[in-house]
Order: C-alpha cells, then sequence, then structure tokens
C-alpha cells in the first residue's frame, strides 16, 4: 500500500476524524446514540449513502457544471438516502422506527457533502471510495464509542443484553438516566475530544 | 392556545438544537461571535418559518396516501401513495426557497442581505431544516401547525446559538485544559446548556 492510499485510510480515523476534528455529521452522532444497535444500522446507513455518493460524484465530477454542483450532489446524495430508508423500512423495521428522521438526515449530513466538495470533486473514482470508506469509519468509531458508554450506563446494557443488573431487575446498578438524555451524549463527545487531543496535542487548538 | 402551546414546545422544551441535536455543525461552527450567531440565528428563523409550511402543503396535498383526492378524485387518488419522494422533494424545496428568499432579500432589504447573506446558503444544508420539515411529517401537523412549529423551531435555534456565542466569547478570558480548548469545552458548555433547558420539561399551558 503507498503512503497516499493509506493516508486517505488512515487519516480519517484519528488526526482527520469527521467528527470531532473536522466538526462534520455531528448531529446523527449525538441523537441515534442511546442504543448500539441503532449506532450500528446508522453507520452501515452512512458508510452505505458515503462510499457510493463519493464514487458518483467522482465519475461525474468533469461532467457537472460548477454552478449547479451543489443541487446535483443534493440530488444524488437524496437517491441513494432513499435507497437506504426504503431497504431499512423493509428488512430492519423497528430499528428504522427508531432512527425516526435521522435516516433521512443524511442527507444534511455535513460529511457527505463535505466529502463530495473536499475530495471527490478532485480525484478518480477509487480513491473517492476509499476515502468515502475511511471517514465512514472515522464516523462509526465515534458513534459506536458514544453509543457503547450511554447504553451501558445509561440502562446497564450492551446491544440490549444486560452487563450491570440494574436495581428494577433486582441487581446493584443504578442506571444513570442523564447518559440516555441529550447532555450525556454532549459530555462524552467532550470527553473523547479531551482524551484524543491529550494524547496527540499537535491536535489541540490555539484559541 | 394549542399553538401557543406548540411553539412553546418548540422552542423550549423541544428545541431543535439542544434536545434533538439537530443543526449541531453550523450551531458549533459558527457561534464563535455573537454578531454572526445573531445573523445566522434569524436567517434559521426566516427560513424555517417559509419552509416548513411549504412542505407541510406539499406533503398533505400531494405526497401523502391518497393526498391527490382533490385533483384525481376520491378512489383513484386512494393507490397513490408517494410518501417515498419526500426526502427529495424537501430538499428540492428548501434549496429552492432559499434561493428565491436570498434573491428577495437582495432585492427589496439590502441592509438585512449584507447581515444574512452569507449565511443563506448554508442554511439550504443545515440539517434543522430538513429535520423540522421531517418531524412535521412524522407528527403530521397540519399546515397552520407547522407554520408555528417551523418558527418556534427557528426561535429555538437562535436563542441556543446566540446564548452559547455569549458564553464563548467570555470564554477567551478563562484558563481552559489545553486538550479541552476549542471544539471540547463548546461541547461541554453546551451539555450543561442542555441540561438547563430540560428544566422547562413540565412547563404546559
Amino acid at each position: 500500500m503507498d503512503k497516499a492510499t493509506r493516508g486517505i485510510l488512515l487519516d480519517p480515523l484519528h488526526e482527520q476524524n469527521p467528527i470531532t476534528l473536522q466538526v462534520l455529521g455531528i448531529c446523527s452522532a449525538l441523537a441515534v446514540t442511546t442504543k448500539l444497535e441503532t449506532a450500528f444500522v446508522m453507520s452501515a446507513a452512512l458508510t452505505f449513502v458515503l462510499v457510493c455518493s463519493n464514487t458518483t460524484i467522482s465519475l461525474l465530477r468533469n461532467k457537472i457544471p460548477g454552478s449547479i454542483r451543489i443541487i446535483t450532489q443534493l440530488a444524488i446524495i437524496a437517491s441513494l438516502v432513499i435507497v437506504a430508508d426504503q431497504v431499512l423500512k423493509a428488512f430492519l423495521f423497528d430499528t428504522s422506527k427508531a432512527l425516526s428522521v435521522f435516516v433521512g438526515l443524511i442527507i444534511t449530513n455535513c460529511i457527505v457533502m463535505g466529502r463530495a466538495e473536499a475530495f471527490a470533486m478532485a480525484n478518480p473514482p477509487v480513491a473517492s471510495a476509499l476515502d468515502g470508506f475511511a471517514n465512514s469509519m472515522g464516523y462509526s468509531v465515534v458513534l459506536i464509542y458514544v453509543a457503547l458508554f450511554r447504553e451501558l450506563l445509561g440502562s446497564g446494557k450492551v446491544l440490549g443484553s444486560p452487563v450491570f443488573a440494574s436495581v428494577s431487575d433486582g441487581g446493584w446498578y443504578v442506571p444513570n438516566g442523564l447518559m440516555v438524555l441529550s447532555p450525556g451524549a454532549f459530555f462524552l463527545i467532550g470527553l473523547l475530544i479531551w482524551v484524543q487531543r491529550s494524547m496527540t496535542p499537535t491536535l489541540q487548538e490555539a484559541d | 392556545m394549542d399553538l401557543i402551546n406548540l411553539a412553546l414546545k418548540a422552542i423550549f422544551v423541544e428545541n431543535i438544537a439542544l434536545a434533538f441535536f439537530l443543526g449541531m455543525c453550523s450551531f458549533l461552527a459558527v457561534s464563535k461571535k455573537v454578531d454572526t450567531a445573531m445573523g445566522l440565528g434569524l436567517a434559521v428563523v426566516f427560513v424555517l418559518t417559509v419552509v416548513t409550511p411549504l412542505n407541510a402543503l406539499i406533503n398533505n396535498y400531494i405526497l401523502k396516501d391518497g393526498a391527490l383526492a382533490w385533483a384525481l378524485g376520491e378512489e383513484k387518488a386512494a393507490g397513490y401513495d408517494l410518501s417515498f419522494l419526500a426526502f427529495i422533494t424537501f430538499i428540492a424545496t428548501i434549496a429552492a426557497a432559499v434561493q428565491i428568499v436570498e434573491m428577495s432579500i437582495d432585492k427589496f432589504a439590502p441592509a438585512l442581505y449584507s447581515a444574512l447573506g452569507v449565511f443563506l446558503p448554508l442554511i439550504a444544508v443545515n440539517c434543522a431544516i430538513l429535520g423540522s420539515s421531517l418531524f412535521m411529517v412524522e407528527r403530521e401537523y397540519t399546515v397552520l401547525q407547522s407554520t408555528v412549529f417551523g418558527f418556534g423551531s427557528g426561535v429555538g435555534f437562535w436563542l441556543a446559538i446566540v446564548a452559547l456565542a455569549a458564553i464563548r466569547e467570555r470564554l477567551k478570558y478563562s484558563n481552559v485544559p489545553p486538550g479541552l480548548r476549542g471544539l471540547g469545552i463548546t461541547f461541554m458548555i453546551t451539555g450543561l446548556m442542555a441540561m438547563g433547558f430540560m428544566i422547562f420539561g413540565g412547563i404546559q399551558l
């Protein structure tokens, strides 16, 4: 693997992580993470959309006129999201209900638009597909970390099966309700950023 | 009364930024100064109030199952369910509406345009706009209700982003741990603000 490809694949996981460093795609990252299962499904849906949209936009990059590129990209992304949404409704109806509007919001997920603008418009299809995949992995890692802690601390479970026996089931763990509510997600991502930037001081902001 | 309740709920209890995390990207990115936060906030209020009822009209009279009854007659319309087209229709409506709003503000209120101008194109891809249209579908609001809901969500976003910007301006003078500077501490503050807004939880008129 040459250096450029490795950069494309590995940078989004840590040094260029879409959520904690590029500040992209945070809305859905926070909203679908009360349970690990929804986080997995959301990550899969985003990976599908991002890889396909990056490839398609990269293939069409020399044909798309500059002045209407945003709306063209939106049309491509929206069609892919419709496909993802219909598939989820057909095969994973309960999870798709739990994700509510957030599957639709992949359209306005800044990662998808951001990568289309920043990478796919200027690079060949294979590299764009890799870039899409790597960025969705960077997104998924954060999503799964947040969801794991929110589900574990918020209800004492992982993937729906109890790990800490909660008080209501006769165990010892008192579920921390704050983790399930919105502030819990903000604190967890804040802490993740703190840990990440303390480990790699070059990422710190001057501010 | 119901409508006032709906507006209060959208502004405080179910604040679109702090409870549903919508529009977070611009919420975090454009909240460094109160002036710019104010500009973005007002632009969001404006666009949401225009776009949500517009999408409600489209949804209630074209896309919903059997909604074409006014054009085709009850029996023929029964088989038409276009709701799978909602995403692409809504995003097109939003992009077009934002463009029209931008051009008309430029023409009729140049002063307002110079204040809001830069933010309007950004808004087309703000999750808060598409999000409230999708919530409108999920909660089956009428056109009037969605006007109030759109306006309320916009005001909620405006309130939250201006408050955050005000806090961040003060933050310059505090001694934040290096790893938390910038984005990290902003997340923490937003979390605390979300906790604050949870106090409104039980309010009902």
